[in-house]
């Protein structure tokens, strides 16, 4: 149910996709993620795409890390 | 690795573990529903860094320990008929059924291959033309919708030896029955984060507007859910209830569409049998008319009966997997928890998976705390 | 010669004298096992070492070795982590009917190199031959002796409060690269085991530090089973720390694709040494400058809180549990 992985899309044929995660390659299927591109970060559960990163929410979601911890240093 | 590691910084755990306490005034329960929240816990040590007044109860949110014990005994009943191949998630083998358990079928001569996706078990009926391929269907809807896949591209490309069996569940309904039920007090749930990137977030509103339930969908890494834990403190100390979704990178509001089009196209909904909780309707998914060709219930039909008839479901005695899944009991109240059931030798569910509380308790030991 | 192994070759007959003096003997020559009389014999002074393994391995060939390497190191390692230097071994063979030649060769020769590497001479042997289907390819076991010079005692029981504990190097490497071969799973990756002799750095540990307490390879069960094993063993805890634990990136993230926690998988070329405090650093100074102790950390100390237990602080602070591997290692989806 939960796991799932983020892996970085290399290549795209067909409904399938060549990933890479930490230097280890796996083929998937992005059957579930027809809008995926190559250079996109994949969620990847048993097998398939089931979602495609958002790298500006990720980015949005450490600044307000930061953020919190600043404010939790001023008091 | 990029998304992950950068969510495991422990001086941020550390701030945000602070931040938190210093928020939490009132004793409050939370429920991490998803098994996968269950073991990332405990792994991290995050109960550790929370503090006294923050209680947390794991939810049924394991496929493998609410899959009910007569399903599983379906499945190892078909794993002996002569001619079938049985193909499952690893998580499935050591589950102890009623009389047996798959891994124990394989050594009694069983054909069972354990797999990784069910891709794998397309390839494993391509390869075996004169076998039957039947594919055990757990999960929520973070996997249904890659079984659909799967019907589908079998459907495409006339792969007519490949079966569902599918134990496929929903997670709105259940937690509607755990709510209902009333059996403990919740004041805030953590929410799936991988079932919600296929549903999105507004399946779950009946929950904080029904029940006054504060919901927060989470990522699975420890920033994650303490992320998570913060927003849940801060929406229940102000009295303020709602669904948010903290798992900002992966889940959108409305999920999946394409994943949801593909479930809708191969499923109906239908009734479950929840193991500890028993039928809870509309709560599965159930392989619809027009693929029913795949459904291993309709081609089985006859041998299925027949094991039901001889060999009639049982839960074994003083397991209490049950309650701890609804959250009703914790692994340490249970008599058989590290004596009679152990990851060794397992009685029930929740000690098997490695996403079952008795099993999350067990490895990283709750009892130490 | 055929090109595969049939039945024949396992009857005592022409055919398995050919077997033996065409694809073993040339290969594997020494003056005690050129003899092939029933038995080797030889003489040995001192306190001997003795030990068996028996290696089933699923695929035969994987990334960095195969069954013959395996067996051989394997066996090799067991007489080390007792400090004993490796004299002899023994080598059986169960082959399935149907193994191609060229794969039986080519073993042959991974078991001769390993064996020149650990400078191990393979003195007795015996081959069997058995039908399609009652082994999997092939079968090896092979049986060591070893002599342990005077003075040492090196045993899982040794280990006291205050000890180091050190690890040789990174952990996974061989149970990931036999996973990338399995069928169903479906992952490319450069990643090699890591199978390989440790008899030299354990010569170099323990001329270093005469009285180091305890080593073991942490082999089936990975890294957290062996640290259980010595607190049991020794009635001691363990403290250690997650972080200083070398994982390679490519195990992490397999380990992350599958499921699995890298201090439960497999590792064929690894050692834990446990050593007194004031010779921690002196040993791993010692085991960087070996190839397979490159990459050499403090992992924990030994105390006397939680006996038999083994206790790991986690990345984020807090600490768990760390248990033995219970069952199979398994991918999950979950």
């Amino acid at each position: 149910m939960c796991l799932a992985v983020p892996v970085k899309v290399v290549s795209i044929e067909g409904d399938e996709a060549e990933t890479e995660i930490g230097g280890v390659r796996r083929r998937v299927s992005v059957a579930l993620t027809p809008e995926v591109k190559a250079g996109d970060y994949v969620l990847l559960h048993t097998g398939y795409a089931i979602g495609v990163v958002d790298e500006v929410e990720a980015k949005e979601t450490l600044k307000l890390f930061e953020e919190i911890i600043n404010l939790s240093e001023v008091h | 690795m990029k998304f992950i590691d950068e969510y495991q910084n422990s001086e941020l755990a550390k701030k945000l573990a602070q931040r938190i306490t210093g928020h939490s005034v009132r004793s409050i329960r939370l429920m991490e529903f998803c098994g996968g929240h269950t073991h990332a816990i405990m792994r991290y040590g995050i109960r550790q860094l929370l503090p006294e007044t923050i209680e947390m109860k794991s939810g049924p949110g394991c496929p493998v320990c609410v899959t009910a014990i007569g399903d599983l005994d379906k499945a190892i009943a078909l794993a002996h008929s002569p001619g079938v191949i049985i193909t499952t998630f690893g998580d499935m083998m050591r589950v102890p059924g009623s009389y047996s358990s798959l891994q124990q079928a394989k050594a009694e001569g069983a054909n069972i291959r354990v797999v990784y996706s069910t891709m794998d078990a397309l390839e494993i009926a391509t390869a075996s033309p004169n076998k039957s391929v039947i594919f055990i269907g757990i999960g929520f809807e973070t996997t249904a919708p890659t079984i659909a896949a799967s019907i589908v591209k079998a459907e495409k490309e006339r792969i007519g030896n490949f079966y569902v069996l599918s134990f496929l569940k929903l997670t709105p309904p259940v937690m509607k029955a755990l709510l209902g039920l009333g059996e403990i007090k919740l004041d805030g749930i953590i929410g799936p984060g991988h079932v919600c990137v296929i549903t999105g977030s507004h399946p779950y509103g009946f929950i904080p507007e029904k029940y006054g339930v504060a919901y927060v969908i989470s990522g699975f890494e420890p920033l994650d859910i303490l992320l998570s834990v913060d927003k849940l403190v801060q929406q229940i100390e102000t009295g303020s209830p709602k669904v948010e979704i903290a798992y900002r990178r992966g889940v959108k509001p409305e999920g999946n569409r394409k994943a949801l089009e593909l479930m809708q196209q191969v499923f109906e909904i239908d009734g479950a049998d929840w193991r500890g909780i028993g039928i809870v309707p509309q709560s599965g998914l159930k392989i619809n008319k027009e693929y029913q060709h795949f459904d291993a219930n309709n081609a089985f039909s006859g041998l299925l009966r027949s094991a039901r008839n001889d060999k009639p479901a049982k839960e074994p005695k003083g397991c209490r997997c049950g309650d701890v899944v609804r959250g009703a009991a914790t692994p340490l109240e249970c008599k058989l928890f590290g004596k009679a059931c152990t990851p060794e030798k397992p009685i029930g569910p929740c000690m098997v998976s490695s996403e079952g509380a008795c099993a999350a308790y067990y490895q990283y030991g709750a009892s130490y705390e | 010669m055929n090109d595969t192994i049939l039945l024949a070759h396992g009857s005592g007959g022409k055919l398995s004298h050919d077997l033996v003096e065409r694809k073993f003997l040339p290969l594997l020559a020494n003056p005690l096992l050129d003899k092939l009389d029933d038995s080797a014999i030889f003489e040995a002074n001192g306190r001997l070492a003795f030990t068996t393994d028996s290696y089933v391995v699923n695929p035969i060939f994987f990334p960095g070795g195969d069954i013959g390497r395996l067996a051989v190191c394997g066996t090799v390692n067991d007489l080390s982590m007792n400090g004993a230097k490796p004299l002899y071994l023994s080598l059986s063979v169960i082959i399935e009917e149907g193994l191609l030649m060229a794969d039986l060769e080519h073993i042959v020769r991974s078991i001769k190199a390993a064996a020149d590497e650990a400078q191990v001479n393979i003195i007795t042997g015996d081959t069997k031959i058995v039908n399609r289907g009652q082994a999997d390819k092939l079968f090896i076991t092979t049986s060591g002796i070893g002599i342990i010079p005077a003075g040492i005692d090196i045993s899982g029981a040794n280990a006291k409060a205050g000890d180091r504990v050190i690890l040789s190097g990174t952990i996974g490497d061989h149970g990931i690269a036999i996973m990338s071969q399995r069928e169903g799973l479906r992952f490319e990756t450069l990643l090699e085991s890591d199978c390989a002799p440790l008899n030299k750095l354990v010569a170099q540990i323990v001329e270093a530090c005469p009285n180091t307490h305890c080593l073991r390879d942490p082999t089936r069960g990975g890294l957290a089973t062996t640290l259980n094993e010595f607190a049991k063993q020794s009635n001691v805890g363990i403290a250690g720390e997650e972080d200083k634990i070398p994982v390679k990136k490519e195990v992490k993230a397999a380990c992350e694709l599958l499921g699995f926690d890298p201090i439960y998988v497999a590792n064929e070329g690894k050692l834990v040494a446990i050593v007194e405090p004031g010779d921690a650093n002196k040993v791993l100074a010692q085991m960087k400058q070996n190839c397979y102790g490159r990459d050499a950390a403090i992992i924990g100390e030994i105390t006397n809180d939680h006996t038999g237990r083994v206790i790991m602080k986690t990345k984020l602070g807090p600490s768990r549990i760390i248990d033995m591997l219970s069952g199979e290692l398994l991918p999950r989806i979950c």
